[in-house]
This record gives structure tokens, sequence and C-alpha cells, in this order.
């Protein structure tokens, strides 16, 4: 191959490098001596340093190659300011849940390296999603990033829960999977193209071309493989059991990284490829959106166990994201990135307190052992009352203008229903989180929990509570980078 | 002339060596007629100038799925015997299955009759001069280098996916270790000792 038909690598440096710096890290993972359990915890933690910085160096990369929209490798892949944005979201987000998963892994003997290659291998498939411009590179990131959450759900392998977690993420996946590719095939089959380029062209108002009933239920196949990969309602099913299942730091990365991926590929296939069929997919959005908040507002109520409790309300959380996809417009998507902004902090501020939930060296994951925690830890009760209010939407926290503007968007496309739904069972969904700050605050102390908190998780805590507290002193810090995200989506 | 007979030859050996998969009563014999069977469907794709078609599934089903049938076979204790006695309650499911199959082989049969135009349309050109092999590597290393590339990543997720959830270190295994032997002395492992006759040790 001549060199001048070497493809322009420079929009996808950050995926490059942190591939590279995978197979580097899997070589030292191998390397490093690891044949009693001292040497294998100090191997895994010197890898658990290295994901993280591998990470915050791709963070770095993907800033410095923002700027306007590029193609590259043949038109399968893209990066625009809203990708950059979501690359930063998801290696956030992939970052600080690494962050917290330290002490719980060394903890219940799951010191081995390839947890935190398992979690940068998912983060690189987030990244290759987010900047998938052809449905085949979708598929490829896609696969990518579920395979290593698979891997990840069943890491605990002794315990029968985190295993039965992993097979049944895996089964009802693979299945997912399965309807993708057949609404991809069904698309391929009806417009003779994989790129999204192409075809948005093609189906433009104004073209020559309206979409047969082949390529419409192409549409519907794809959209319920991703609304399984996000988990909204008919395609739900899955996540209980499996965020009870998991180990609690696996349970935190798939309520974080993975939700957002799959949003950010939502927003692109639908206003890309499909922008100009609105028409065709709204009422399928809309009614996903209102049955996602309408269960995990009811569902939620009588859980005991605060992992399928957090399950639930991710439910809810897309539920509310998926609002301002239905809408359709500009404003709906600077609504949901927004919105994915503030719940990549609420959601592991949250799970960095649940992974306090210790008694005696053993994770407890009741509501109930709750209780008492603002005698004996003031001030993880405190964060955690922060978490449960901004939750719940209430003034001033960061979850709140959340809410607010996919709200906003909603109203203004006319789509009065869906906000007036949206914020009935913001008010049910209220009911559940201040049921936690009740147990917290106001029921009879149980034993306490161990008092030792290590520094990674008590910055997460820290970071992400000044973070939902003071959003409003500077909300510019969240909303301009979405803003531009969100206009660079429909700019073309 | 002579590639019609090659093709009657690999088509008859395909189908009776298929027959024979199902009708013989040793599973071994079973895979090793599927062997043959993969063998003459690759000559079928040698005849049409499929050729890397013809080497994959040489490759993959001859050599790694009809090898990994054989240790189920050969591992897991099953037995056939038993297997076959739900025959007759099943019949009726598994005719209708191959009724359908058949219905829909003699579709897309029929469809070259009724429009001898419509299979061109879904073979993709090859470029002039070269072998298919040469084609399909032109484009997989260049205009699908990305997903080439992606797949391999996958793969490789695959691999530490399969080891992590597998992999025991086990206690008490004696692994040979070859340096190990060759540095030991005569004198730390073998001890001389006078033996006064008639008395033993």
């Amino acid at each position: 191959m001549p060199l001048s038909e070497m493809p322009n690598l420079v929009p996808a440096l950050p995926e490059l490098f942190l591939a590279v710096a995978i197979l580097a890290l899997l070589m030292i993972g191998v390397f490093l001596k690891s044949d009693t359990a001292d040497n294998a915890m100090r191997t895994s933690r010197q890898i658990w340093m290295l994901s993280i910085l591998t990470l915050v160096l791709t963070a770095l990369l993907v800033l410095t190659v923002s700027g306007e929209r590029l193609y590259t490798f043949n038109g399968m892949f893209v990066t625009d300011q809203f990708a950059v944005f979501m690359k930063i979201l998801i290696l956030g987000g992939a970052g600080l849940t690494l962050l917290i998963s330290r002490d719980y892994l060394e903890m219940n003997s799951m010191g081995r390296f390839e947890y935190g290659i398992l979690c940068i291998f998912a983060t690189l498939g987030m990244l290759m999603m987010v900047s998938a411009n052809d449905l085949i590179s979708l598929y490829v990131g896609l696969e990518m990033q579920s395979l290593s959450l698979y891997v990840l759900a069943a890491f605990r392998r002794d315990e029968q829960r985190s295993t039965e977690a992993g097979l049944k993420y895996f089964v009802l996946g693979a299945l997912a999977s399965g309807m993708l590719l057949y609404g991809s095939s069904l698309i391929y089959g009806f417009s003779g193209t994989t790129n999204f380029t192409v075809m948005a062209e093609m189906f433009a108002h104004g073209g020559d071309y309206a979409p047969s009933l082949g390529v419409i239920i192409g549409i519907v196949f794809i959209l319920a493989g991703l609304a399984f990969k996000v988990s909204a309602v008919p395609f739900h099913m899955w996540t209980p059991d499996v965020y009870e299942g998991a180990p609690t730091p696996v349970t935190a990365f798939f309520a974080v990284a993975p939700k957002i991926a799959g949003l950010a590929l939502f927003l692109r296939v639908m206003t890309g490829p499909f922008g100009d069929l609105v028409d065709q997919w709204q009422q399928i959005i809309v009614f996903v959106s209102i049955a996602s908040m309408v269960l995990g507002a009811f569902a939620a109520i009588n859980q005991t166990n605060i992992k399928r409790m957090m399950a639930y309300s991710s439910i809810g959380h897309v539920g509310y994201a998926l609002i301002g996809l239905a809408v359709g417009t500009e404003t709906g998507v600077y609504g949901v990135l927004v919105y994915l902004g503030i719940y990549m902090f609420m959601t592991v501020g949250t799970f960095a307190c649940i992974l306090c939930m210790r008694r005696g060296e053993r994770m407890v994951e009741d509501i109930s052992d709750l209780a008492g925690l603002s005698k004996s830890q003031p001030l993880l009760a405190m964060a955690l009352t922060i978490f449960m209010f901004s939750m719940a939407g209430i003034p001033p926290l960061a979850g709140f203008f959340g809410k607010f503007y996919v709200f906003m968007a909603a109203v203004e496309a006319q789509l009065y229903g869906l906000a007036v739904i949206g914020l009935v069972t913001s008010v049910v969904g209220a009911f559940y989180y201040l049921r936690i700050i009740r147990v917290v605050y106001f029921d009879e102390a149980g034993d306490p929990f161990d008092k030792a908190v290590s520094r990674p998780i008590a910055f997460v805590v820290t970071l992400s509570a000044a973070i939902m507290v003071f959003f409003i002193l500077y909300p510019a810090l969240l909303l301009d980078p979405a803003a531009a995200a969100a206009s660079a989506l429909f700019g073309g | 002339m002579i590639q019609a007979l090659a093709f009657y030859m690999f088509a008859f050996m395909t189908i009776a060596s298929a027959i024979l998969v199902i009708s013989s009563r040793n599973p071994v014999h079973s895979v090793l007629f599927l062997i043959l069977a993969f063998f003459n469907a690759a000559g079928l794709f040698v005849l049409l100038g499929a050729e890397f078609l013809a080497m994959i599934l040489v490759v993959v089903y001859v050599g790694a799925v009809a090898v990994l049938f054989m240790f189920v076979v050969m591992m897991l204790d099953i037995n056939f015997v038993e297997m076959r006695q739900g025959f007759l309650q099943y019949l009726p499911i598994g005719g209708l299955v191959g009724l359908i199959l058949a219905s829909e082989l003699l579709t897309l049969a029929g469809s070259w009759i009724i429009s001898p135009d419509a299979s061109r349309v879904g073979a993709a050109p090859i470029p002039d001069g070269v072998t298919n092999t040469h084609a399909l590597g032109q484009v997989l290393y260049t205009d699908y280098l990305y997903l080439f590339e992606a797949a391999g990543m996958i793969l490789l997720v695959a691999m530490i996916g399969a080891i992590v959830l597998t992999h025991r270190r086990r206690t008490g295994v004696r692994k040979q270790v070859i340096a190990d032997q060759l540095a030991r002395h005569p004198a730390d492992t073998i001890e001389l000792r006078k033996v006064d006759s008639g008395r033993g040790i």
C-alpha cells in the first residue's frame, strides 16, 4: 500500500493510544510477578494505577484532537464536538468507577490485574461506539464493549450470584446483538449502504427516496437492540439481576459508562442517518421513554437491596434522558447531554457511598443496613443525602437541572404528555430516594459500618457531592460544551 | 467435460457422506464422514472460482470445528442409543422444519428460473486480473482496515475473558522444570553408603 493511501490516523488518535496502551498493560501485567497472593495484589494495584493514568492521558488526547468534524478510515470513523463531549464523559465515568473499585477488589480476593485491563477494554469499545459512522463499526464497537462487560459481570467467578449475572447478561446481550444485526442487515439490504453519511443523504427530505417498509422495520430492530444495551423498558429485564449479582464496583461501572455510550449511540444513529425519518421512530422513543420512567419509579419502591434499587433508578434515568431524544431537536439533544453529564457524577458518587457499606470486612447491601449512618459517619450520610436529593431532582442541586432542561425541551416541542408524565414519575421517584434519607437519619441505629474510608473513595464522594452542590454557581462549565456538542450533531 | 465430471464427483460425494453422517451408528464415524463432506464442499467452491472460501472451509471447519466435535464425542459420555429413542416423537416437528427449509430452497432456486438476472445482482464484482483471495486482501487491509483491527481486539478480549474466567493456579502441581533438573548435582541427590554384608541398612 503506498503511503498516500494510508488512512488519516489523527482523528482516531485517542482510540489508537488506548488500544496500544491496553496491549502494553497486558504485557506488564503478565510479566510482573504474581506467584503469591501478595505479589498478585501488588501487580493488580500497579495495573490499576496505570489503567487510570491511561484513561487520563486518553482524555487529554481527546481534548487535543477536538475540533471540527473529521472522517477517517474510509468514512467509518467520525469525530466531532459531540464525540469529544461524550468521550470525555465516558472516560471520566470509567476513570472514577475504576478509582473507587480498588478496595473492594482487594478485600474480596478479586485483586487480579485483568480487572483494570477489561475496564479499559470496555472503555475503548465505548469510544469506538461514540465515533461510529457505519453500521459495521457501530456493531464492532458495541461488541467490544459488551464482551468485556460480560466478563466483568462474572469476574467474581467463585460466587454463584456473580457468575449467574454474567451468564444472564451474556445470553440476553447476545440476543440483543442479534436483533441489532438483523436490523442492520435489513437496512443494508433496503438502502444498499452501511455508511451513516450516505444513508443520511438518502433518507433526507427532498431526496427521491421514500423510506420503504424494510428500512423502517430495520430501524425498529436497531432500536430494540440499542434499548437493550441502555436497559430501556421493554428490554430492561436483565438489569436488576445483573446489577445485584455483579460485584459492586462493576455495577457502578455498568450504571455509568455503558449507559452514556449507549445513549450516545442512540443520539448519533437516530439524529444522524435516520434524522429525517423522525416521524417514523418518534412514537417508539416516546413509548420507551414513558415506560422506562414509570417502571423505574414504581418498581424501585419495593426494593430492599440498594443495588437493585439503583438498577431501577437507572432505568428511570434512561427514561428521562430519552425524553430529549424523543423531541428529536437540538434543544432535546442538549438536554440529554446535560442530563448525562450530571447523571455520571451523581451515580458515581452514590456507588462510592454504597462501597462504604461494609461491616466487619463484609459488604452489606440492604437499605435497612444504612440505619444510623448519620450518627456513626455524619459526613458520608450528608454526601448520600445530597446524592439522593439530587437524584430526586430537588433544586438547587444539579440533578434538578438535568431534568429541567429535558422537560423544557419536551414542552418546547409541545410534547406536553411526555413532560407531565416525567414530572409525575419524578414525584413518585422522590419517594424512594427520600426513604433512604429517612433510613439514614431517623431509623433506629444498627451496628455501625467500618469506619475506614479509603482515600480514593473519599475523593470521589467529595468531588461528586461538591459538583452536585456547586453546579448552580458555575453551570456554564457543563452547559457550554453540551451546547456546542448538540449543535455539532445537527450542524453536519 | 472434466469440470462437469469433477462437479458430479464432488456433489455426489458430498451428498453421500452427508447421508452417512446422520445414518452411521458410530458417532466417531459420523464426524469422519462430516470431514469428508467438508472437503468435498470445498472442492465445489474451487470449481466455482471461490478458492478463498474453499481454503477457509478446510481450515476452519475441518481444522477447528470437526476437531471440536471429535473432542466432544470422545470426551463426553453421551449415550447415543438413548438419544435416538425419541426419534419418532420428534419426527413431526423435525419433518416440519425440514419441509419449511426445502420449500425455501425451492423458492430460491425458482427465482433463478424466473429471473436469471437476479443471481448476478447478488454477486459482488471481483476486480479483473486478480484472484479472489488477492481481491479480498486488497479491501481488507485498506478500506476495512479499521474493522479488521477492531475485530482483532475483540478476539483479544475473548481470549482474556476465557483465561480470566477459567484459569486457576493450582497448588501441588508437579511441573517439569528442565533447568532445575540440569542444575542438580549428584552430591545433593545420591547418598553412598557402605553396607556390611549380610546386615542391610
